[in-house]
């Protein structure tokens, strides 16, 4: 348990309202884990052991959700994105939202949100957006809605174990295994300071027929494009009001490629064709190798 | 990287390095001789390649196939010309790519060669001739072409054709376009050599080469209502040899084979090729990397042979359940999805070809590496297209990425391959052992060359 609650070293270096809103999210989280009457147990090591693997499969299961959203949503660049990627994208999130279903983790987010149903958003907004359900649940932490990302566009946001979705039922037995040694800890990363934030009760969105109308957003963009008739105006008053802030984690996330031998001339590249700099690497290496960029660009 | 902060000078080594986008090549062709190799690029140029003959002559060093006259010429520009231009669609408010997705040559019928060119959204024929005379006397017009003055011509002369320089002229002669909603993925040109198939990534349509105001819609898979999309179209093929089969793949990792004789829509498949999956290797990213992102039919037209992220697999046209032949292109990616997810690395698409005898199967990878595989013994070998490893006339080595055991000097660990530098189109030559790998902007040509002391070939390099 308390492992969960640390803060992870890469928050090293990083601004101080940033610490400050993780140690935040973290109290926050506890406080709510609390909140729900769940109880701690002594657990034996096997117990433990599960629990733990249970936890990990849960959080990166989050995480990969939360990731793919992104990816989702922000992909409305100049040029027409590309089809065959977005509907895997899109495949994967229904995927994880049907085990989801199945574990019954999702129950709980749609509780917590009251089943508002907010069918006219854009689903991956809820998840990057949730001050208003946060709220709700008497948050205290100071949230920042993608809207206002400007000030930290350059870092790129470590997973953070502290916060995690919670919950595990313990379904989904049989990918558990698969899922351990498909994932590479030590490189998960999020992408939206968002998340660390307001990630309290575990995942969000809805299920069943909010999936079906997420991907009909996401592929209804290709749809009103091509003029389809009678085209969603709440759709198009959600895409008229995205910030260029998007565009700027998106190019973070999809259009640069990592690499593990990232040479100056890759961040350079990137800073030419995109809004901001990034990598794949940990934080730390970011912020020394863009310190070395802004060097040589200013000419110190 | 320099690490010289406390000098004044700045190190602009890294500047060398830097690629411009444009002329990162997307796709390479032999034509059906092999004598002409195109290229396209993103910037939206074809560069064609001719192959020198070299009549009778053998070089020091190098033996050919014993008993032929010796053919083994290299590759040089032959003619280079703007394509696509960018394009922007106003109804959409979306630029077009200028970038060149596909090239196929048609077979040559006359002097000149004709080659299909595609972006995302229009297919251009382009006509390939040489001309190696020109008319000269004549009456109205001075050498230069400028119009005479009538009162200074006092006799009649009959223009005559004189041999110059070799021109190579490349016109457009058809341009095929609103055919295609979608972005176009794959072109191929019909044994008939009347018609060629378009795939975007919900239609395929076909044309007739001379029609460019229409075309017929043979498969259509997009969905009534958009929500439902869960498949796309990923690549296309005719069959070699049957003018009425073809083949296209999907994204969740089948193929179907129509027949056109069936329906002129052929929305409903002849064949379904799928192999069933594997309940314990399931994970979130297994539909990803199962997508096709490419599917050649073999040259004798009864095995079909696809690329997904992880594999390359042969199919037997007559054999639906499932591939009769797997190989492991790197395996030992599958650890490592989610980093490839994150990204963006896995929907990488990467080409696969066949050898002319169709016994061997060659396809990318990262790090500059590709693969062969020998369909008889199942061996598989790593290849380098490197500059700095490959010499021209050098023989290329094999390499060996270290997944544990014992590490030899050489080997290349998981951990520092370069994702950026992935080797997703290449071809061989129809004929001989000769093929070309485009690496980001570099296009590398080996070819075989049998030595006189040992019976294995070895390939040699000729990078331009």
């Amino acid at each position: 348990m308390t492992l969960l609650c640390q803060a992870p070293a890469a928050l090293v270096g990083w601004p101080p309202w940033l610490e400050a809103s993780v140690q935040h999210s973290s109290q926050f989280w506890m406080a709510n884990m609390y909140s729900k009457g769940t109880k701690r147990k002594f657990y034996d090591s096997v117990d433990a052991a599960t629990d733990n693997k249970a936890a990990l499969y849960s959080r990166q299961r989050q995480s990969l959700l939360d990731m793919s959203l992104i990816k989702l949503q922000l992909c409305h660049m100049l040029v027409e994105p590309n089809m065959c990627r977005s509907v895997l994208i899109a495949n994967t999130v229904r995927h994880i939202q049907e085990e989801m279903t199945h574990d019954g983790s999702w129950q709980l987010v749609t509780e917590a949100f009251g089943s508002s149903g907010p069918s006219d958003h854009l689903v991956a907004t809820e998840v990057l957006c949730r001050s208003s359900a946060l709220e709700q649940q008497g948050g205290g932490p100071k949230l920042y809605s993608v809207m206002g990302y400007d000030g930290c566009r350059e870092e790129e946001v470590v997973t953070d174990e502290a916060l995690c979705s919670v919950t595990f039922s313990g379904g989904a037995p049989s990918l558990l295994g698969t899922i351990d040694h498909c994932w590479d800890r030590a490189e998960l990363r999020m992408a939206a300071v968002e998340d660390r934030v307001i990630k309290d009760s575990g995942s969000e969105v809805e299920s069943g027929e909010g999936a079906k109308t997420v991907m009909g957003q996401v592929f209804g963009t290709f749809e009103i494009k091509n003029g389809a008739p009678g085209s969603d105006p709440a759709l198009e008053e959600l895409f008229s009001a995205v910030d260029a802030s998007y565009y700027d984690l998106d190019t973070m996330l999809t259009s640069i490629q990592s690499t593990p031998k990232m040479g100056p001339y890759n961040l350079l590249d990137s800073m030419a064709s995109s809004h901001g700099p990034t990598s794949n690497s940990s934080c730390r290496t970011d912020l020394s190798e863009l310190d070395h960029i802004m060097e040589i660009i200013v000419g110190s | 990287m320099g690490e010289d902060t406390e000098s004044s000078k700045v190190n602009h080594s890294f500047l060398r390095d830097y690629v411009t986008e444009a002329d990162v090549i997307s796709t390479v062709e032999f034509n059906h001789t092999g004598d002409l190799l195109a290229t396209g690029d993103k910037g939206g140029r074809v560069v064609v390649f001719q192959r020198e003959t070299v009549v009778g002559h053998k070089p020091k060093g190098e033996l050919d196939q014993v008993g032929e006259t010796g053919e083994s010429g290299e590759y040089n520009v032959y003619s280079t010309f703007q394509s696509h231009e960018p394009d922007f669609d106003y109804l959409k408010s979306l630029e077009i790519e200028e970038k060149i997705n596909k090239i196929r040559w048609l077979p040559q019928q006359n002097a000149a060669h004709f080659l299909l060119s595609t972006n995302d959204k229009t297919i251009k024929l382009w006509k390939v001739s040489e001309r190696d005379k020109q008319p000269e006397g004549y009456n109205l017009k001075d050498e230069e072409g400028r119009v005479k003055d009538i009162s200074t011509v006092t006799s009649l002369q009959v223009p005559v054709l004189r041999p110059t320089d070799l021109m190579v002229e490349v016109r457009p002669r058809r341009v095929f376009s609103n055919g295609h909603t979608y972005h176009v993925n794959s072109i191929s040109v019909n044994s008939d050599g009347e018609t060629y198939l378009s795939a975007d990534d919900l239609r395929i349509n076909m044309w007739h080469l001379g029609i460019t105001d229409r075309s017929f819609n043979i498969v259509d898979i997009k969905p009534a209502n958009m929500e439902e999309l869960t498949e796309v179209i990923t690549a296309a093929e005719f069959h070699p040899h049957h003018c009425h089969l073809f083949v296209y793949s999907s994204s969740k990792g089948s193929l179907r084979l129509c027949d056109m004789r069936a329906s002129a829509l052929c929305d409903r498949h002849t064949k379904l090729f799928e192999e069933p999956e594997d309940p314990g290797s399931r994970s979130f990213f297994s539909e990803i990397v199962s997508s096709v992102s490419d599917v050649k039919f073999s040259h004798n037209g009864r095995y079909l042979l696809t690329r997904d992220y992880l594999t390359a697999k042969v199919w037997d046209l007559h054999m639906e359940k499932g591939p009769v032949e797997t190989y492991q292109v790197h395996d030992y990616l599958r650890t490592k999805l989610c980093s490839l997810y994150e990204n963006d690395c896995i929907f990488d698409k990467f080409e696969c070809v066949w050898n002319s005898s169709d016994s061997v199967i060659m396809t990318g990878a990262y790090n500059s590496f590709f693969r062969m595989f020998d369909r008889e013994t199942g061996r598989g070998v790593t290849l380098e297209a490197w500059r700095e490893t490959s010499k021209p006339r050098a023989v290329l080595r094999t390499r060996r990425i270290y997944t544990g055991g014992k590490r030899r000097r050489g080997d290349v660990g998981v951990d520092s391959l370069d994702f950026t530098k992935k080797i997703l189109h290449m071809a061989w030559h129809p004929e001989e052992n000769i093929i070309a790998i485009a690496s980001t902007n570099n296009l590398y040509i080996f070819q075989d060359r049998v030595s006189p002391d040992t019976q294995d070939p070895d390939l040699g390099s000729n990078t331009i």
